[in-house]
């Protein structure tokens, strides 16, 4: 669940969780976060959680709500995130966007069901589950009741820096027009030779550089070896003999 | 009707780097112009029964049903075309399988799977889809997402809440509005389109899409388009690199040439002596 962190000058003043769908700030008694200060409207800011996701919206505040030094009229709220107003800080954390590892069994795809509501182990869903019914309303599709279901679904953004070998390579053509020509195999993956007569593919993956044949009745040549329809991993000064031209492969520092 | 030498297609599924079992399910039938895939979802194999129920239901019905009906016509009673009449049926006879079997085995309680199924006829290609299953298209140096999911995600996109790259950042992605075997009527979104020779379709559970983004998924089809089965392999690869946390299931297909419907009495005489 997600909760903030309010301090200011460094003193941590108290942690709020976010059960709530809405949760508000400002320097008004009824705020669910009440911040007395002249430098904080009366009603100053909304925190709106959907689930998993909360979202940060300035109420129209005379002094602007700032996120990690930027001012923001709405904002999809980050693990981390620092959320400033006026001296006050809060810190947004997100501990299932923190812990994936852990939260690795619960991120099954489940259905999401506005109305009946099955009681969860954790609390953040059943205060979350009207806002999802509001958002599905629009949805012809819901009929009827459904249950949001309890989850810490934890996802993964494709990183591509993960992914990539540390090092680059290339490939440097030894024979052919273009003889000395070189060839950067920045992209995941980089075709060579002619189509329609012989081509083969470099994939470039977190255990490093690869070659496989793609089409052709013949296969690539690897240091005077031919290969067979695996992928072959690749090392440094490999030469490599595709549709008549000589090449080699080289890592670079 | 046979699509014999018309459809090239390749598939691959695996469990992926996390998870032990793999609920994915599909199946293709080239000769037919019929593939289906199904991610399914619920506790111990309960997921994994659903899907496989979905993918079976709906290809074997299908392949006899096409041996009798003609896709491309419009039916005399529903005014509907024949290929959506199919899909719809088959897909109603596979949710209250799904459904009924949930309801009569403690251990399938609250099963279901999303499904994704491409009918190919006429030069055009009808699909059905429910849940965050998707269809893409690669036509040219184009890729393009045909389906659009049943997610709360894609409600909050649709509806402003959130932008498509803030997506990505959801943690709400696994939540889907729409799946098979879950109630008793289930709705499927049936929408047809044009194919053209050299055309590649990718069907693919969420366990590729979430892992690889749609500019690799691209180049993968782009470079490796030519060997089907490769670039298969080569997307299911790329999702295991990046983390491969969800079962993965591609299906591949590419046009190879026309296929017009036989029309004329000649036609048809000729369809059934091929």
């Amino acid at each position: 669940m997600a909760k903030l962190i309010l301090s200011m000058d460094g003193l941590i003043l108290k942690e709020i969780a976010l059960t709530k769908e809405r949760t508000t700030i400002g320097r008004k008694p009824h705020n669910d976060i009440q911040i007395d200060n002249l430098a904080v409207s009366g009603e100053h800011a909304v925190i709106v959680t959907i689930l998993q996701d909360s979202f940060l919206e300035d109420l129209g505040s005379t002094n602007g709500t700032v996120v990690n030094g930027q001012p923001i009229k709405k904002h999809f709220l980050q693990n981390s995130d620092i959320v400033e107003l006026g001296k006050y800080k809060l810190k947004y954390v997100n501990e299932a966007a923190a812990g994936q590892a852990k939260a690795a069994d619960f991120e099954k795809t489940m259905v999401l069901r506005p109305g009946s509501m099955r009681p969860g182990p954790a609390p953040a869903p059943a205060a979350a589950a009207p806002v999802v019914a509001a958002a599905a309303a629009g949805a012809k599709n819901f009929g009827d009741t459904l249950a949001a279901q309890s989850a810490t679904p934890a996802p993964v953004a494709p990183s591509k820096a993960a992914a990539a070998p540390h090092k680059n390579a290339a490939v440097q053509l030894l024979s052919g027009a273009n003889a000395g020509k070189e060839l950067d195999l920045t992209k995941p993956l980089t075709t060579l030779g002619k189509p329609g007569v012989q081509v083969a593919v470099i994939t470039r993956r977190p255990q490093g550089f690869f070659i496989t044949h793609v089409e052709g009745a013949s296969f690539p040549v690897v240091n005077g070896k031919t290969l067979d329809a695996q992928a072959h991993s690749l090392n440094d000064h490999d030469v490599i003999e595709l549709a008549g031209v000589k090449m080699e492969f080289f890592l670079k520092t | 009707m046979t699509l014999s030498g018309t459809l090239e297609v390749a598939s691959c599924t695996d469990p992926g780097m996390v998870r032990s079992h793999n609920e994915d399910s599909i199946a293709s039938d080239g000769d037919q112009g019929l593939v289906v895939l199904a991610d399914g979802m619920g506790g111990y194999n309960a997921g994994e029964v659903a899907s496989g129920m979905a993918t079976t239901v709906i290809i074997t019905e299908l392949q006899q049903l096409l041996e009798k009906r003609v896709p491309y016509e419009i039916d005399a009673h529903s005014g509907q075309r024949v290929a959506h009449q199919l899909l719809h049926e088959q897909i109603a006879k596979a949710n209250t399988s799904i459904y009924q079997a949930a309801q009569s085995q403690p251990q399938y309680a609250g099963m279901g799977t999303t499904l994704v199924v491409a009918l190919f006829y006429d030069n055009k290609m009808t699909v059905a889809h429910i849940g965050d299953s998707r269809l893409y298209r690669l036509r040219g140096d184009e890729l393009r997402q045909v389906t659009k999911d049943h997610s709360l995600l894609q409600e909050q996109i649709d509806s402003g809440v959130i932008t498509p790259q803030q997506a990505r950042q959801s943690q709400n992605k696994n939540l889907v509005t729409r799946a098979l075997g879950i109630d008793p009527i289930v709705e499927a979104e049936i929408h047809d389109y044009d194919t053209q020779p050299g055309d590649i379709y990718l069907l693919c559970s969420d366990g590729l899409c979430d892992m690889v983004s749609d500019e690799d998924i691209g180049l993968a089809l782009q470079t490796l388009g030519s060997n089907l089965k490769l670039c298969a392999q080569h997307l299911v690869q790329s999702a295991n690199d990046n983390g491969g946390r969800d079962n993965i299931s591609v299906i591949l297909v590419r046009v190879l040439r026309d296929y017009p419907a036989p029309r004329s009495i000649v036609g048809k005489m000729m369809s059934w002596f091929k």
